[in-house]
């Protein structure tokens, strides 16, 4: 079996077919393209929202951040995203993967839609931020390139379901398949919904662009738009909690605590987790209260069920693992003596952490329908989304990267000194934007705004100095966040093109996973009793957070002005 | 292992650890709580967003602002004359957003109930208003009518917080509240 | 081979896979659930807002 189609990898054993290696460098690499370009962006939004720097003159603030956003949000992720989509099922399962010309084709389109759309927003004309909301209007080719990169990205998601059958019908795995996968299959699933939602909202508003469409009713858009802007952010999650699962198996060999409470997990994402467009249309004209309660909520917060419950199985698997092999002193050896110098481990636990402490809590305080009140369009909503998306998705991104470059571009990370630290910079950084953004939002600080200070207002208006304090934070962490990003495309950049090779006798010699440590840890099963008290305080300590913040906020609504 | 299948053929049928068990029901009811602190807040709650809206022609909207405009304008600020309009309590009081620029400005009383109507223009806006932090967007075509009682007396700024365009960061208005 | 190692049964008349883990093993069962249910509260919200009144 093993002939040219495949090569056997020495550090896991898995079979990899050789097609579906170069495409997923091909996603991967165009995604780190787009990573520092949209991470430049980035900055300059920061430093202009810093009053004390206020660099971009307003209408290159405003291009600026219609690239930031298309450049991260979508292209970054969504290439990234395609690239786990095939590990997750040809290397997993040991399977050819389906149709890759096919494939080629679907990056290709890709890549065509995110340059169309990239120039559009250069030229000028598109600064309709991300949301593109109408009556606003882009230039027709803007709305092209999110269509055309859409079709590509739909095309990858159903060569993930083909390669899937392959897999079964040519028995390259035994059983189910491995919870990584699963938790990618519901990424995978999530995506069609979201994709198909897109392209029937942007289909109509390109023809209306181009003059062939009278009116789009600009309520209807952001329902459906929104089906396709909030749902794509739960693909991220998904993939970024199977990430999580992935790294601590690679790294410490943890099992899942039960396959079946985690993929139980994954079924209410699958479920539930797309029907959070309500999150955007929470202060809109004329829509009930009980299908903003009911959507806002992912019914009845089964969707939020399966987070907490990731929250609880990522780190106690990993603290099973860790007792399992003899770190069991006090309640958390476990976690003191985990490989922290490691960039992959340290980045996709910060990354645990930070989604649970900063993004999901203020996730759900933003969803609830009336305390969106004191928060709509304020930074409060950048700062919840860059603590999920960033702190988060980018970041679980970033840690699986150090483990992609050794075993599928098959080159040692160069400045490895650098790459210890770089997750810290990074993560901190981005903690501490998502965090002053917060900050700034609760204060009343308007998003997506050139000038706080109102200068050239007929009418003024003075935010509070500390919104002034908490904008120049912001500013001085975005700093921190974009070395650390910088840090991070020079390594691996650096790496993919001059890090040594590794061929099958130097991987021997050189292992990246440790070795033993899946197979000493991997045994321990539902026979005894389950020891995870580290586990155990660190949800308690979450859940305390969650609930005092979620009740504080409860608090600042009830000192607004009476509406009804 | 996470990466690997299943070691057991059927594992839907092994036994759930005990901390799962616990933490699963926790996190549940907690779901539950949030669900309904939602609910319980719209029979008991006093900030609650009205649902009342209506579709509306721009020019017809325009209209209805000036007709109020004209009744109760009680002077003109800044060097634009800006009309500030103090309507009777109890009645309903227009703001409209256009680019960019919220009119008019509006004199309410503390402690009295308004109804006030909100509505584009022209693109989407959003009604921010300092310090006291309410935001709600604004749509062209539709108009959104809510209950509002001012609790402070001072001078609030209209912030825009939606984007909508070049001169986005210009767009303030005011509503003051004088004590009765 | 993919015989558990603690499965008491007989290995010749393998354990009956129940529902739910048969649910979770059909990746196209699932794509069409996690498809339909958000398709209906979209349908949902849109009618609502079909549904706004003229301003009298």
């Amino acid at each position: 079996m093993a002939n040219e189609l495949f090569r056997i990898c020495p550090d896991t054993g898995f079979k990899i077919d050789r097609n579906a290696e170069k495409l997923i460098k091909a996603n991967a690499v165009v995604a780190i393209v787009f990573l520092a370009v949209g991470g430049l962006f980035g900055l300059l939004v920061a430093l202009t929202r810093w009053p004390a720097v206020h660099l971009l003159p307003a209408e290159w603030f405003y291009l600026a951040l219609t690239a930031h956003g298309a450049d991260v949000l979508l292209f970054w992720i969504v290439f990234f995203e395609i690239a786990m989509l095939y590990f997750t099922s040809s290397v997993l399962l040991n399977c050819r993967l389906a149709t890759p010309k096919l494939a080629w084709g679907a990056f290709w389109l890709m890549l065509l839609g995110a340059v169309i759309a990239n120039v559009a927003v250069l030229q000028g004309e598109s600064s309709v931020m991300f949301t593109s909301y109408v009556p606003m209007q882009a230039a027709p080719h803007f709305y092209l390139g999110l269509i055309l990169f859409a079709v590509g990205a739909l095309v990858a998601v159903f060569i993930f379901f083909g390669t899937l059958v392959t897999a079964r019908e040519e028995r390259t795995y035994q059983g189910s398949v491995p919870l990584v996968t699963f938790g990618a299959i519901t990424a995978a699933i999530i995506a069609v919904f979201t994709l198909a939602s897109g392209a029937i909202i942007l289909v109509p508003t390109f023809l209306w662009s181009l003059g062939l469409i009278g009116d789009i009713d600009p309520v209807t858009y952001k329902i459906v738009w929104w089906a396709m802007g909030h749902s794509s952010q739960q693909i991220n999650v998904s993939v970024h909690v199977a990430i999580w699962y992935a790294i601590a198996a690679m790294l410490l060999g943890a099992k899942p605590l039960s396959e079946k409470v985690s993929r139980f997990a994954f079924l209410m994402y699958i479920m539930f987790l797309q029907l959070a467009s309500a999150h955007h249309l929470l202060v809109e004209p004329g829509i009930s209260s009980e299908w903003k309660i009911f959507n806002t909520s992912y019914a009845l917060y089964l969707a939020v069920l399966g987070s907490l419950i990731h929250g609880m199985s990522v780190p106690g698997a990993i603290e099973a693992a860790q007792r399992r092999r003899g770190f069991t002193s006090g309640m958390f050896e476990w976690l003191r003596k985990a490989p922290w110098g490691n960039p992959a481990f340290s980045g996709m636990f910060m990354s645990l952490v930070f989604f649970g402490f900063i993004g999901g809590i203020s996730g759900v305080v933003l969803g609830t329908e009336q305390l969106n009140i004191i928060m709509h369009n304020t930074l409060y909503v950048p700062g919840h989304f860059h603590g999920t998306v960033v702190a988060g998705t980018t970041l679980a991104f970033m840690a699986i990267t150090y483990l992609v470059v050794p075993l599928i571009f098959r080159r040692d990370i160069i400045l490895p000194g650098l790459a210890r630290w770089q997750p810290y910079l990074f993560g901190i950084g981005v903690a501490g934007i998502s965090l002053f953004m917060m900050g700034a939002g609760t204060l009343g600080v308007s998003r997506r705004h050139w000038d706080m200070t109102f200068t050239d207002a007929a009418i003024g208006f003075e935010y509070p100095p500390a919104a002034f304090l908490m904008m120049g934070l912001n500013g001085i962490f975005a700093i921190m966040a974009a070395v650390g990003g910088l840090a991070f495309v020079v390594v691996i950049v650096g790496s993919v093109l001059f890090g040594t090779r590794r061929d099958d006798a130097y991987s021997k010699a050189h292992p990246v996973l440790p070795p033993a440590g899946a197979v000493a840890v991997s045994t321990y099963g539902n026979e005894e009793a389950l020891k995870i008290p580290g586990t155990i305080m660190l949800v308690t300590i979450f859940f305390a957070a969650f609930v005092l913040y979620y009740f504080v906020n409860w608090k600042y609504l009830s000192e607004v002005w009476p509406l009804s | 292992m996470a990466i690997f299948p299943p070691e057991n053929r059927v594992w839907w049928n092994e036994p759930l650890h005990r901390p799962e068990i616990i933490w699963i029901t926790v996190a549940f009811l907690w779901g539950l709580v949030m669900f309904f602190t939602m609910i319980y807040w719209h029979f008991s709650g006093q900030q609650n967003l009205s649902n009342e809206a209506y579709r509306i022609f721009p020019e017809v909207y325009a209209e209805r602002t000036e007709a109020m405009a004209e009744k109760y304008t009680v002077r003109t600020e800044t060097n634009l004359d800006i009309p500030v309009v103090h309507p009777k309590p109890g009645t309903d009081v227009y703001m409209l957003a256009r680019l960019w620029e919220w009119w008019p400005i509006l004199e309410l009383e503390k402690g009295q109930e308004y109804r006030l109507h909100l509505s584009s223009l022209d693109w989407q806006h959003g009604f921010s208003l300092q310090p006291t932090n309410i935001n709600v967007q604004v749509h062209p075509g539709y108009e959104m009518v809510m209950t509002i009682t001012p609790t402070q007396a001072g001078e609030f700024g209209v912030v825009c917080n939606e984007f909508c365009g070049i001169g986005h960061h210009t767009m303030v208005g005011k509503i003051i509240v004088v004590d009765k | 081979m993919s015989a558990s190692p603690d499965d008491n049964g007989d290995s010749a008349v393998p354990e009956r896979i129940p529902a739910m883990q048969r649910l979770l093993d059909n990746p196209f069962l699932l794509l069409f659930i996690g498809v339909t249910i958000p398709t209906v509260y979209l349908i949902w919200g849109i009618m609502e807002v079909a549904q706004i009144p003229m301003a009298r």
